[in-house]
């Protein structure tokens, strides 16, 4: 019996588009076994699981572009806060230069006062100074006048040479007089 | 000098036929004959739950082995059947997409497995109570979401076509959604499985007969042309079997969608 004869042995010539029913029913069984394991048990995890790595995939991108967000607007932050510190710095040294300039000109100021107020001084002491040999001056020339006078009187003006000879002498006790004068003061 | 002479045999009686698709019950339960495709089609189940069982049972964040597979499974069938057909209803219909397409698929590829040998969809029992339920489906949705009447005024008069047009088309029409598409569904996957079956066979008995059975100086380069052609066909049979199984699901999510919605 060849092995064509065995395949074409049973030529019962059933229509093949007529199902046989106890294979439908055996079919479906085994079908809704698959549609409920399938279905109701094994799909849902893989979904869920698809859906968690969806998630955590752009949860880590979005937390990569979040970092780099801050990162970014730290950066801005920390040249603005530096142009400031600069500016600041800027601003201090030109009040500090202002100051400088000010305290100069104050400290000049007061020692030209200070200058004009010594003077001034100086120059009031010497007229005091003056004023107290004038009036010094002022007795003694009188007083000296009059001996002066007494003498050149008593010796009677008999000649020209005796008079000078007088007032060689006068000038001479009077040079002698304040020598001494200074002598003892 | 005529083909019996050069071949020495004719084929009339013994080329294989609609008796490949014709099994003899293996043993009973009761009074139901148990046949090979009943075995196949329970195996079937068994392979889909347990494959997917490995993969997806404990489904890890980083996915390892049988999830890496499935998840390419999973994701051909969403993105490939489900999303272009469904839209933003894909995900909600995936839990029985993804059953319809692993099933179909399967039943299909055993035609090819050793000792299995014979595509379960060649039934047409199979593609049929299938078919079915999608059908009741898309009806079932078409009521629900657009109302009895609405669903039928839906795909009979769509709008904006001359009106002399309409009692030819709502007859077309209605003909076509109601009763021809379960047929064709059903059909299409059954009639290929059924097709490439035969053929496949016949190759293969051309090859035995030839080279074993009857060796004769003519008919060994037959024979040879015919193992060639068994394993041309096998191959073939491989393409068409996910082919066919990607169909039929494609045009379950169509279905499916042109319940939801009726602009399609």
């Amino acid at each position: 019996m060849s092995l064509a004869t065995i395949v074409a042995a049973s030529e019962a010539n059933k229509n093949p588009l007529l199902p046989d029913m106890a294979e439908m029913t055996i079919g479906i069984f085994s079908f809704l076994v698959v549609l409920f394991f399938l279905g109701k048990v094994l799909l849902p995890r893989i979904e869920k699981t698809l859906a968690e790595r969806t998630d955590l995939i752009e949860g880590g991108l979005k937390r990569a572009d979040d970092a780099q967000a801050e990162a970014a607007s730290t950066l801005e932050q920390y040249r603005a806060q530096l142009a400031e510190a600069r500016h600041e710095a800027a601003r201090l040294r030109e009040e500090a230069r202002e100051q400088g300039a000010q305290i100069l000109a104050e400290m000049r100021e007061q020692a030209q006062a200070e200058a004009r107020r010594l003077v001034e001084a100086a120059h009031v002491q010497i007229e005091a100074e003056r004023l107290q040999a004038v009036a010094q001056l002022r007795a003694e020339v009188g007083s000296i006048s009059v001996e002066l006078a007494g003498r050149v009187v008593g010796e009677s003006l008999e000649d020209e040479a005796r008079q000078r000879r007088i007032v060689d002498r006068f000038l001479e006790e009077l040079e002698q007089r304040s020598a001494a004068e200074q002598v003892t003061s | 000098m005529s083909a019996q002479h050069l071949l020495a045999k004719t084929f009339s009686d013994e080329a294989p036929g609609l008796g490949l698709f014709d099994w003899k019950p293996i043993f009973y339960i009761g009074s139901v004959g148990i046949t090979k495709p009943m075995i196949l089609v329970l195996l079937v189940g068994l392979i889909v739950v347990a494959f997917f069982w490995a993969a997806f049972a404990k489904p890890k964040l980083v996915p390892r082995g049988a999830q890496n597979v499935g998840e390419v499974l999973y994701v051909f069938v969403r993105e490939q059947i489900a999303r272009p057909m469904l839209g933003k209803d894909a995900e909600k219909w995936m839990r029985l997409l993804v059953p319809i397409f692993f099933f179909v698929w399967i039943g299909n590829l055993m035609s090819i497995i050793p000792f299995a040998q014979f595509p379960v969809n060649s039934k047409i029992a199979f593609p049929l109570f299938l078919a079915v339920m999608i059908w009741f489906l898309m009806i079932g949705l078409g009521i629900k979401h657009q109302g009895f009447f609405g669903y039928f005024k839906n795909f009979m008069f769509p709008p904006g076509l001359p009106i002399f047009i309409y009692p030819l088309l709502a007859a077309i029409e209605f003909v076509s959604t109601i009763f021809v598409r379960p047929f064709t569904h059903a059909v299409r996957l059954f009639a290929n499985m059924f097709a490439g079956h035969l053929l496949v066979a016949l190759f293969c008995v051309v090859g035995y007969h030839f080279l074993v059975e009857q060796v004769t100086p003519l008919g060994v380069p037959v024979g040879i042309l015919g193992v060639i052609l068994t394993i041309a066909m096998t191959v073939f049979e491989l393409f068409v079997q996910a082919v066919q199984a990607y169909v039929f699901t494609l045009l379950a999510a169509f279905y499916i969608s042109s319940g939801l919605h009726a602009d399609h």
